[in-house]
């Protein structure tokens, strides 16, 4: 039986690859190393979020009518009996009440949507805090942040197939916002509705964008993303051995591909576990889009609350002065372009930039295939910190009545509170980020320099009290001293020798205070020369004491000799 | 020209027809509190003379003596009608435990026989909108369609699409209406009881109130989609997503990471 199956499996392998020469392919991959933590896998999370996505969407597909024709609803549901309603909304009511597992599927899929973009926030933030962006990597970088973008743009898209109060309102918004940019903003409002809000060609449009434009471009730049992350090799944490020039791991055949296809079984499983318990997205509670009701609660998915949030902390006025202004007939909205285009513009500017502007800060040519401890980091680790403190704010904003009925607060309080903190928190957050993390850099230091506390005092001959510390091993020591240590960059001076100033020399400017601001207060790793020293004087600095080490564990030796003599007795 | 216009119209003749105008609206609002006064009539004298006492005792101190009400500290209860105190003093929120943004409702403290003499007390005020029948209220007889409808404009931009609650400026807020007997949502919509507005009848008819009630009590079935996580939104799904799923996703990478090699 054994050897039947063999030979059949063999056989098989020998037609696919002598017509295909996909053994040698399949050959490279499973050989392929892979370091192993456990972060490492939340870009799987996204990835199977995905795939979990495009498995519940095309069972969707086959019930959604992305039509809105507007018909009178005559189904099971009592609440909407004798209601008119888009197509849209009805086949939406239809599939989740008449189509056998449609309300599962479609739970599945909405959550899927909000643990695929959760998943790939964290998978950038691990990337961020330990350095994966680095050289060669920014170019992926750029392409996973174009993949987080798409996400939203996916994300937004379904939210709003359902022709439902809710998402019409959100649509309404992004409508305003649009007609925020000057000139022609108007315009492209006019052009994307065809016509006046809401038009009559929306939801067909974003039915096309949301399942074939948007995924396709998703699935392309995953391919691109994948591609490159076999090309660089997996970055790794740093520990003995690891270098930037080899890669520290298990072949992808088989612990890796055992544990990945399990995993992705792991997610979906989550996934429809949330599908299955809570309810999500709750059409039938919204009703059929119509624009004039509003209901308290009315939020985007939490990918998009940072806008909302952003857009209910801008004040109309600042004292006396107005953020709505017209110029010759055009108005000019700042109390909503400020928020909801120029705000995200800067920030995922900032986030798409951001290997660039860390790499002229260092000014390092060299390729990095070791990853940073965020700690020793510390600058970089400040801004992530920032950043995701500037945009929590904004969700908890953007959240605002929620809150304010959830712990019996005052709205406009928290408005208030919220406006001061946008400015002060993430300044705050990157100092007490960064000098937390120098004070982990200092006491790394120091537990190198003398190793670590043994718990034991011993008394020499002469008198002297003694603490014994038990030197740290390799691997320890390794992790702790084995990290760039980058000082500022010295600038040039202006005008050489004759005179003549030098060109370039304001870019050059603006690097080196970039690079001051990033190195100027570091930690140093403990040198060779350092730890010799250190090993050498023990820590009584007293001349007799000049080797209170040695003398330590031997008169610890001795002490453990009498004490287990002592128990014989 | 002039004299023409003048043989057409009577010089009074604007006043007469603001004249005509007020009678009719005032004929017409006397018709209407008539028919709840005749409502609220089924108390005995007694039952106002008990809710005297209990007033007296109970409610004076900020209403006053006569039930007129303090500048800025509580409103004259005159002509606010049996309804306006079977819903404040039957869901607790009267008698006011500290002063704040709002009343909150809290535990009842008064039995329902005391509850109905204050009613008669304060309805013998002056009329005003009466407590409702059992059948003006009952759900059953309600249409939940037309109810969804009536409550996403009028109601929902306060209490959430389904009646979860919400927020409103300073503090204030809209209660959840899960636990709100039939009877108290049709008298909060009669009496607009704090920052609420008042739903009369002829803004929302009687039936349609009892749609509404309907509408509702629907929601108490509990969501076809599972734990309905509040019904506020999708703020709470995005907690959901991020603190369970999320949580036990990072949960099982690190259970995943840690039996390796």
């Amino acid at each position: 039986m054994g050897t039947k199956l063999n030979k059949a499996a063999s056989g098989t392998a020998n037609y696919v690859d002598e017509r295909t020469g996909i053994g040698a392919l399949v050959k490279f991959l499973s050989r392929k190393l892979f370091p192993d933590h456990w972060s490492f896998m939340l870009g799987e999370v996204a990835l199977y979020s995905f795939i979990v996505l495009l498995l519940t969407g095309v069972f969707l597909t086959a019930y959604f009518v992305p039509s809105m024709d507007i018909v009178t609803y005559e189904g099971p549901l009592a609440t909407m009996q004798g209601v008119e309603m888009s197509k849209a909304f009805e086949s939406t009511l239809w599939t989740s009440f008449e189509v056998p597992g449609g309300l599962l599927i479609r739970q599945i899929h909405h959550w899927a949507a909000l643990m695929f973009t959760a998943a790939i926030m964290i998978h950038m933030a691990r990337v961020f805090f330990t350095g994966a962006f680095r050289k060669p990597r920014e170019i992926n970088w750029l392409v996973g942040f174009t993949l987080m973008i798409m996400s939203l743009a996916a994300g937004f898209t379904g939210y709003s197939l359902p022709d439902d109060v809710l998402s019409g309102n959100g649509l309404r918004i992004i409508d305003g916002v649009i007609k925020s940019i000057p000139i022609i903003g108007s315009y492209i409002s006019y052009w994307l509705f065809g016509g006046e809000f809401p038009g009559e060609v929306l939801i067909p449009r974003l039915f096309t964008a949301h399942v074939l434009l948007v995924p396709g471009l998703i699935l392309g730049l995953v391919a691109v993303h994948l591609f490159l992350v076999f090309l660089h090799k997996h970055t790794q944490y740093p520990g003995g051995g690891r270098t930037h020039k080899n890669v520290v791991g298990l072949p992808l055949f088989p612990v890796y591909t055992a544990k990945a296809g399990g995993f992705f079984f792991v997610v979906f499983g989550i996934i429809a576990l949330l599908g299955a318990l809570f309810t999500i997205n709750p059409v039938w509670n919204y009703g059929p889009y119509d624009p004039s009701p509003v209901s308290a609660g009315t939020q985007p998915d939490w990918y998009i609350l940072f806008v909302d949030g952003a857009l209910r902390l801008m004040p109309g006025w600042l004292g006396g002065f107005p953020f709505e202004w017209e110029i010759w007939g055009w108005t000019l909205s700042l109390n909503i372009l400020i928020p909801a285009v120029i705000m995200p513009g800067l920030l995922f500017g900032f986030m798409a930039l951001y290997p660039w502007i860390e790499a002229w800060a260092t000014g390092d040519r060299g390729e990095k295939h070791v990853l940073d401890r965020p700690r020793n980091a510390p600058v970089r680790t400040g801004i992530g910190v920032a950043v995701i403190s500037f945009y929590l704010i904004l969700v908890l904003e953007g959240s605002n009545d929620i809150i304010a009925n959830l712990f019996h607060l005052s709205l406009n309080d928290l408005t208030y509170t919220f406006r001061i903190a946008i400015f002060v928190v993430p300044p705050l957050a990157f100092w007490i980020t960064k000098r937390i993390a120098m004070g982990l850099q200092r006491k790394d230091r120091e537990l190198v320099l003398h190793g670590h506390e043994s718990g034991r005092i011993v008394r020499h001959e002469s008198g002297e009290y003694v603490e014994v510390h038990t030197p740290l091993d390799d691997q320890e020591r390794w992790l702790r001293v084995n990290y760039d240590n980058i000082a500022p960059m010295e600038l040039e001076p202006q005008y050489n020798e004759e005179g003549v100033a030098r060109p370039g020399y304001k870019w050059e400017s603006f690097k080196a205070r970039l690079s001051r601001f990033y190195f100027e207060d570091r930690v140093e790793p403990v040198t060779p020369a350092e730890l010799a020293a250190a090993q050498h004087h023990g820590h009584g600095a007293e001349e007799h004491d000049s080797d209170g080490h040695a003398e330590a564990t031997e008169a610890d030796a001795a002490l453990d000799a009498e004490l287990a003599e002592l128990k014989k007795d | 020209m002039h004299a023409l216009a003048r043989k057409r119209y009577h010089k009074a003749a604007p006043l007469f027809l603001v004249l005509a105008l007020l009678a009719l609206i005032t004929g017409l609002g006397a018709v209407i509190t008539s028919q709840t006064a005749e409502a609220a009539t089924t108390t005995s004298a007694s039952d106002v003379e008990e809710g005297q006492k209990l007033f007296a005792a109970n409610c004076a101190t900020c209403h006053g003596i006569d039930a007129q009400g303090q500048d800025g500290v509580a409103p004259s209860l005159i002509g606010v009608g049996a309804a306006a105190v079977d819903f404040q003093v039957g869901t607790g929120r009267m008698p006011m435990q500290a002063s704040g943004p709002q009343a909150p409702a809290k535990d009842v403290q008064f039995t329902e026989d005391e509850i109905a003499q204050l009613a008669a007390y304060v309805a013998s005020l002056g009329a005003g909108p009466a407590i409702p029948t059992a059948e003006q209220v009952d759900p059953e007889l309600g249409d939940a369609a037309n109810g969804m409808q009536l409550f996403r404009t009028n109601c929902a931009m306060c209490h959430g699409s389904v009646g979860g609650g919400g927020a409103l400026t300073q503090g204030k807020f809209a209660p959840s209406l899960f636990a709100t007997t039939p009877t108290h949502i049709y008298e909060a919509m009669l009496t607009g009881p704090q920052s609420m507005p008042v739903f009369n009848n002829a803004n929302i008819t009687p039936e349609d109130k009892r749609d509404i009630i309907a509408y509702l009590v629907a929601q108490r079935d509990g969501s076809p989609g599972g734990i309905a996580l509040g019904a506020i939104g999708p703020v709470a799904e995005g907690w959901a997503a991020w603190f369970i799923g999320i949580g036990l996703i990072i949960a099982s990478t690190i259970w995943i990471g840690a039996r390796s090699s």
